[in-house]
């Protein structure tokens, strides 16, 4: 444990009716790391992701961020915290009812951070970051997969956050896509100085952009370590999944 | 015993939600763009359906209580009995019953699809209150336009019975009128026009809060949007009695 963790996550529990999805997990996420956790389908990994913004609320544990305990907070007073915490969906969830150029707005206009030329120039820088100007008029179901999940990166980086929460940045995309996510991933942690969680099944993902990777099995961490130390790890199940022998599992 | 209980977790969760939705309303003013879209939706887009079902409902009292009232030689009163019976009772319900089958529906599969495909989370995520942004222009476009449609109803089904009353009748459209404007009161119209902002909130909130929970793709958002024509059809009616039991003792 460290205590000077940007991101502590003590002894989170969580469950749906019967089923314990997480059973105390303990993490701590450096500042301007990328740590990416993997693990078997099922095992909490987007659970996990999703009390790190609050976005679900522990059972049992404790979520702190610089030290305050973001999951006591009540939705108003998170509001601070999410503008710290940004999260880019596994399906991007854009606003299907709004172009790609409102969706990126969307938190501009939300928290009057500007307006007129102001916000038709920081959407176009916005839309360039991912590769994506030109689209401002397009709607979301125009794009493709990959293209909308950058679109929806986009409309994050708009709130400045000093984390993303990545959940499946490459799920469904094809591998040269998926490769474009990932140069995305870690060209903004390096020139925006971003911590970035990223939780994948994608080995080839967690391998190029982890700095650290955390291992969950059964609700809990089974091993956080240097993305390195973890490749060279001799635990059965460990070497056996970053292989892709049990992937998909 | 488990339906009962559904039953009051179902109404205590509505009143939760209108409680929530008005709080955002006063402390978080609805978005004048979500607003203006959700007028449009639930008014103008709903002016055919409600004038076309007004419009015959009125032309088949007029004719079956214009056949019965002749067989008194009371066919003099068509106007009257038609007038009462739409302006209190039928012109606010099947506005009703039709803004909840098409507006009510919509909303739901609306909301529905959002929550499932992590729309509703994003909101979340970018510091956004999802009842703010989406719930509270919903009501209040729906407590705005209910009302004003039911007012619309009344008149264009009023027309149609004159219309029937006139050719099957022989009753002049200026008796017609005449007779109805002296036998109605202004409470009568309050009355009609409340009942549809009550029906209003109950469609509105039915929809929203079963939107907003559902769960499980589109199988989850069909269910959501059955429940809520379900829910606002009967709830409706079943408001419709106590309210007019409450008008008639106030």
């Amino acid at each position: 444990m460290s205590d000077n963790a940007l991101i502590q996550v003590r002894g989170l529990k969580k469950a749906f009716g019967s089923q314990q999805v997480l059973s105390g997990i303990d993490l701590d996420i450096l500042a301007g790391e990328t740590l990416v956790v993997l693990g078997h389908s099922g095992t909490g990994k987007s659970v996990l992701l999703k009390h790190i913004n609050v976005l679900l609320r522990p059972d049992e544990g404790e979520v702190l961020i610089d030290g305050q305990a973001v999951h006591e907070l009540t939705e108003k007073e998170l509001v601070p915290v999410r503008r710290r915490v940004g999260m880019l969906f596994q399906s991007g969830a854009l606003f299907d009812s709004l172009t790609i150029a409102e969706n990126v707005a969307f938190p501009l206009d939300e928290h009057d951070i500007c307006a007129g030329d102001e916000r038709t120039a920081r959407v176009t820088e916005l839309l360039d970051m991912v590769a994506l100007d030109g689209t401002q008029e397009k709607m979301p179901s125009e794009l493709s997969g990959g293209m909308r999940k950058r679109a929806a990166l986009a409309r994050t980086l708009a709130l400045e956050p000093e984390v993303i929460l990545y959940d499946e940045p490459t799920t469904g995309l094809d591998p040269v896509t998926g490769q474009q996510i990932n140069e995305l991933i870690s060209g903004l942690q390096e020139r925006l100085g971003l911590t970035s969680i990223v939780v994948t099944h994608d080995i080839a993902s967690a391998n190029y952009v982890a700095d650290r990777m955390a291992f969950l099995y059964d609700g809990k961490v089974l091993r956080v370590d240097t993305a390195d130390e973890m490749r060279a790890s001799d635990d059965p199940m460990i070497s056996a999944f970053l292989s892709g022998g049990l992937s998909g599992a | 015993m488990v339906l009962v209980r559904n039953w009051i977790v179902g109404l205590g969760e509505f009143f939760l939600l209108l409680q929530r939705a008005a709080v955002a309303a006063v402390v978080d003013r609805p978005r004048p763009r979500v607003l203006l879209d959700q007028l449009h939706e639930i008014g103008v887009r709903s002016l055919s359906i409600v004038n076309l079902t007004a419009v015959f409902t009125g032309m088949v009292m007029a004719l079956q209580l214009g056949y019965f009232l002749s067989k008194f030689g009371a066919k003099i009163f068509v106007s009257r009995v038609v007038g009462l019976a739409i302006i209190s009772e039928l012109g606010p319900v099947l506005t009703a019953l039709m803004i909840g089958g098409r507006v009510g529906a919509g909303m739901a599969a609306e909301l529905g699809t959002m929550k499932v495909t992590e729309q509703i989370d994003a909101l979340r995520a970018l510091g956004t209150d999802p009842i703010s942004y989406l719930v509270v222009p919903r009501l209040v476009a729906i407590a705005i336009m209910l009302p004003l449609l039911t007012g619309m109803a009344d008149v264009v089904a009023l027309v149609g019975g004159s219309i029937v009353a006139y050719g099957e009748l022989g009753v002049t459209p200026d008796f017609y009128f005449t007779s109805l404007m002296q036998f109605l009161t202004l409470g009568d119209i309050a009355r009609s026009l409340i009942k549809g902002a009550v029906f209003a909130l109950i469609i509105g909130g039915i929809a929203c809060m079963n939107g907003m929970e559902a769960s499980g793709g589109a199988d989850g958002v069909g269910r959501a949007t059955t429940r809520t024509v379900v829910g606002a059809s009967i709830s409706v009616l079943i408001a419709d009695f106590f309210l007019t039991k409450l008008m008639l003792v106030l």
